[in-house]
């Protein structure tokens, strides 16, 4: 059996807590609140307590999905990032790159929406790019 | 943010977390911080502890005005009236900060000028808030040696959200509270990252770093460093491109991990809207109700399953730790955004980790400058700006001088709502979040635990408006607004003023976002989530 935790920074609210992401074999068992973290300082609140618990949701999504006459269809990952790259290229051809927007995401990390505003702006060619903030 | 910008010339919390704990006064606006922040709301409560002054302003009966010193309940959408009235009284008594007015701000004369027409009485007649508690909570505030504002979305999300926020600013400015610890303007962030996505230059007008995309040098010292010409018009927000998706301009939208179908104002438009697009692509963890509508859908990891950052939303960057791998075909956003760029055939993502990413982000954005994987690893603690390796970061932003060079007053006069009851919808609607729920509730609603809290969504309704509405004991209701309909269960409590009801947000299958207006701030661009009118019918 292994067993180790992973400290990491909560999923929630904006506050920082960090946690404790506790792995057995390979799956995450349960939650403990960071000791000694300046932010949370060893607490947690109840959504904090169950951060764990959508990960391992069977509703979560495993393969990529492509819309074929108004229904979702298992794909590979090289057919969906092609038809991603075709048809997004194609709408940019046709209309310009300020007929794409591009909308960012507060759940991902500051690596991630680093990248997407690069690939909005240096890709697609347009500043269309937002994320939740005003929502 | 964009109050906080025009106001100080940066648009983040002021001051950090740890910081609360020694306010000799909190005054707390417009958010329910028990339920949305419970850790800042656990050091309001150690400050309260060691002596601190609490004043809450809220329509609503929550948990933090029941240890207030003062509780002001304002009728929704006259924030800016109260707190021009509290500035009236702070002047009129003498107690304003004069030097600091002197040395650090600009444009003073004109907020003294439009407050004096603001008299307590007078607030009282367009707010409800009572004029001598108006008067109590202005000299708590004032008199106190730090005094911090907290505010989250209650302030932000009204057609006049950007006026509110340069009120709390005029505020802070006109005692002296800004600059020193325990003290400031504090934006509660209700994301995880909102405050990094900002940061990032997830944003149609900047750059990372706040770096402004109309500004000639910037933009060709991004063209250089990324090896392409760059646009110079400021795209377009997420409510513009909500309208021009419906009016067919903008033909396609790229989603990572956002859900606007539920999150949006008026939720019915935005799928009309959304349902005009000729493409759009959405990558999540879950099938949410934005994926559904997308032609493809890339499946995305989980925050446990990544490496990275996140920054608080007291601007420290911390860092997210993979815990395990993640399921089936599942990739990291960060791999599937440099796929789909290699797909388009350009250059300038062949990145093979997140420090790799972050590496190239510290060179180009100063206030994220010092940041690394290894001073992370060290255990240092970095609130930016953190411009280079030797830079310990800053807790407490506008020391000496405020990011814009002096504090900029704004006079601002109250306007009314966008919807106001009438006799057709006599009720006003405010929406927010539930303790055990979280925005959409794509995350919360699949855990076990926190669904059995509260497993469907409700409307609070006071005692006299259950009389006026004729609910006659009825369990549920009909909640129907000018832009749809919803049905909930009913819960009395007089924790609500009379003519108010409240609805959670969080419960796709009875989104309070269906009956919300979009109507927004014409700067800030963010709707009025908690303003609009209504009528409730027993059913």
């Amino acid at each position: 059996m292994d067993y180790h935790s992973v400290q990491t920074t909560c999923p929630y609210c904006g506050v920082g807590c960090n946690l404790g992401l506790e792995v057995m074999d390979g799956r995450i068992t349960g939650v403990l609140p960071a000791k000694g973290h300046p932010v949370g300082q060893g607490k947690l609140c109840i959504k904090g307590w169950n951060a764990h618990s959508f990960v391992q949701h069977p509703d979560r999504l495993t393969e990529p999905l492509i819309k074929r006459m108004g229904r979702f269809q298992k794909a590979s990952w090289d057919e969906a990032l092609t038809r991603v790259a075709t048809r997004l290229g194609s709408i940019r051809t046709k209309h310009g790159p300020d007929s794409i927007g591009v909308l960012s995401s507060a759940k991902c990390t500051n690596e991630e929406n680093y990248l997407l505003q690069k690939l909005a702006r240096v890709v697609i060619g347009t500043n269309n790019v937002d994320h939740c903030a005003r929502l | 943010m964009a109050g906080l910008v025009a106001a100080f010339g940066s648009g983040a919390m002021t001051n950090s977390t740890p910081e609360i704990e020694d306010c000799d006064c909190i005054l707390i606006t417009g958010s329910n911080t028990s339920e949305a922040h419970p850790l800042i709301a656990s050091r309001v409560f150690v400050a309260k502890e060691k002596g601190a002054s609490l004043i809450v302003v809220d329509p609503r009966d929550i948990q933090m005005a029941r240890r207030a010193d003062v509780h002001l309940r304002q009728r929704p959408g006259t924030d800016v009236a109260w707190i021009n009235g509290m500035m009236h009284v702070i002047i009129a008594e003498g107690l304003a900060d004069r030097e600091f007015i002197a040395e650090r701000t600009e444009h003073y004369d004109e907020l003294e000028a439009l407050v004096t027409q603001y008299t307590p009485e007078r607030v009282e007649e367009i707010s409800g808030i009572p004029a001598d508690d108006l008067r109590r909570a202005a000299r708590i505030y004032a008199k106190a040696g730090t005094g911090s504002i907290l505010y989250a979305m209650g302030i932000t999300q009204h057609t006049t959200g950007r006026d509110n926020v340069l009120s709390c600013a005029n505020l802070a400015m006109l005692t002296g509270n800004v600059g020193r610890p325990s003290t400031g303007v504090n934006p509660l962030r209700g994301q995880n990252n909102v405050q990094g996505a900002c940061d990032m230059g997830a944003l149609p007008n900047v750059y990372p770093g706040y770096q402004q995309v109309a500004s000639d040098a910037v933009r060709k010292k991004f063209e250089s460093a990324w090896q392409v010409s760059l646009p110079s018009q400021v795209g377009l927000t997420v409510t513009d491109m909500i309208e021009l998706a419906f009016s067919g301009e903008l033909k396609a939208m790229y989603v990572m991990g956002e859900n606007p179908m539920v999150a949006d104002p008026d939720i019915n438009h935005a799928r009309k809207a959304l349902t005009k697009l000729d493409f759009m692509v959405v990558q999540d963890i879950f099938l949410s109700e934005t994926a559904e509508m997308a032609d493809v859908v890339l499946p995305a990891a989980s925050y446990a399953e990544k490496d990275g950052t996140f920054t608080a939303t007291d601007r420290r960057v911390q860092r997210v730790r993979k815990a395990i791998d993640p399921p089936g075909e599942v990739r990291q956003d960060w791999q599937i955004i440099c796929q789909v760029a290699g797909h388009l055939g350009a250059a300038g993502f062949d990145f093979e980790s997140p420090e790799q990413i972050l590496e190239e982000i510290a060179r180009l954005t100063p206030i994220y400058g010092g940041v690394s994987f290894d001073r992370l690893a060290r255990g240092e603690v970095l609130h930016w700006p953190i411009t280079g390796a030797q830079d310990p970061g800053t807790p407490y932003l506008h020391r000496d001088k405020f990011s814009r060079g002096l504090g900029r007053f704004h006079a601002i006069e109250f306007k009314e709502a966008a919807e106001l009851p009438d006799s057709e919808y006599p009720l006003i609607l405010t929406t927010g979040r539930l303790m055990f729920h979280f925005h959409t509730g794509t995350m919360t609603r699949r855990s076990e635990k926190l669904e059995q809290e509260v497993p469907a969504a409700f409307v609070e309704v006071h005692p006299a408006d259950a009389v006026s509405a004729g609910l006659n004991g009825a369990e549920r209701v009909r909640v129907l607004s000018r832009r749809g309909e919803i049905e909930a269960g009913v819960r009395l409590t007089d924790k609500i003023r009379p003519g108010v009801v409240f609805i959670p947000f969080h419960f796709a299958e009875a989104a309070a976002n269906v009956l919300t207006n979009s109507a927004f701030d014409p700067i800030a661009k963010i709707p009025e989530y908690k303003v609009c009118a209504v009528r409730i019918e027993a059913l």
